[in-house]
């Protein structure tokens, strides 16, 4: 056996929290990845109502289009906790339906994104036209990374699974996969009343 | 909510995780919350109080997911200290940079 799959296939080591370190790591990653967006939603609170030119939020925000995006993204969510409890009941048949699912409602986000981005474009807004473009299109279109990036990593648990590589030994594995899916899910919750309800709301009000 | 503790031998030294009839429940709730947020934003006699009701609305889905999607209500509460840790770091941001700013539209 290669040392890869020694390490691979390693059993798991005690810790002196008595928690996986994989997981600890992966919860680290997500604390300081509120620091990011955190930052990126300060920004564009601070230069709300700010651009000297149009399209202002109020203008070009799709309340409705954006609710079902969000809804969206919430069900993928639901679809993935799906996903490990088949997989943490051995059935990986049930797991693998469960997290196509996921992928494509992850995808389906994504196409409301494109669609909006392309909307956007063709109104006059970029992030060169105005406060507004920049700060929006900075902290959705990082948003929108995260989400590829989710995909990404699910469609390689799907073809993991399918090639019999992602038995009972790596639920961990989705688990800590998950986190990241959910994470994407709850930063949208925050980005879509911060920037899109509440925004619109306050703009259509004078703000 | 109930629990299925027969369901998590794939790591039994971890807590066991909600079934999917609760993970299901959590989904309906999200999806309600969602809708009651659009139906506030077209009630104009809302107006004055609709962003402290989004804000209101979004921290208890927010806290739905993390409790029971990210399994936070039943792992380590080490977990729940780094992730509140982070989420408490950039509100400070946020709420330091728009004091530092002195702007706000809520």
């Amino acid at each position: 056996m290669s040392q890869a799959a020694q390490v691979q296939h390693a059993p798991e080591h005690p810790t002196s929290t008595g928690l996986d370190n994989r997981k600890v790591l992966m919860w680290l990653f997500l604390g300081s990845d509120c620091l990011f967006f955190g930052a990126f939603i300060a920004t564009y609170l601070i230069h709300f109502g700010k651009s000297l030119t149009g399209p202002y939020p109020h203008e070009i925000l799709d309340i409705p289009v954006t609710t079902i995006s969000t809804f969206v993204l919430l069900m993928s969510s639901f679809m993935f906790v799906l996903s490990l409890s088949a997989h943490t009941r051995g059935d990986y048949r049930a797991f693998r339906a469960w997290v196509l699912c996921t992928v494509l409602l992850g995808c389906t986000f994504l196409g409301f994104q494109v669609f909006e981005f392309q909307e956007f474009a063709h109104k006059g807004l970029t992030p060169r036209t105005n406060l507004f473009g920049t700060t929006f299109l900075t902290l959705t279109g990082f948003h929108g990374a995260h989400v590829t990036i989710g995909v990404v990593w699910l469609m390689s648990l799907f073809f993991l699974s399918l090639r019999g590589k992602l038995g009972a030994d790596k639920n961990l594995s989705v688990d800590i996969a998950g986190l990241y899916w959910h994470f994407v899910d709850v930063v949208w919750i925050v980005i879509f009343t911060v920037v899109y309800l509440s925004g619109v709301a306050a703009g259509a009000g004078g703000g | 909510m109930a629990h299925q503790p027969a369901s998590h031998q794939a790591r039994p030294h971890e807590p066991a995780h909600p079934t999917p009839a609760t993970y299901a429940k959590v989904a309906a709730s999200l999806g309600i919350i969602t809708g009651i947020e659009v139906v506030i934003f077209y009630i104009d006699a809302l107006r004055s109080a609709v962003i402290p009701l989004f804000f209101l609305l979004s921290i208890v889905k927010f806290a739905l997911v993390a409790m029971f999607y990210m399994h936070l209500k039943f792992d380590a509460r080490l977990f729940s200290g780094f992730f509140v840790g982070g989420l408490l770091l950039a509100t400070a941001v946020i709420v330091g940079l728009i004091a530092l700013f002195k702007t706000i539209f809520i």
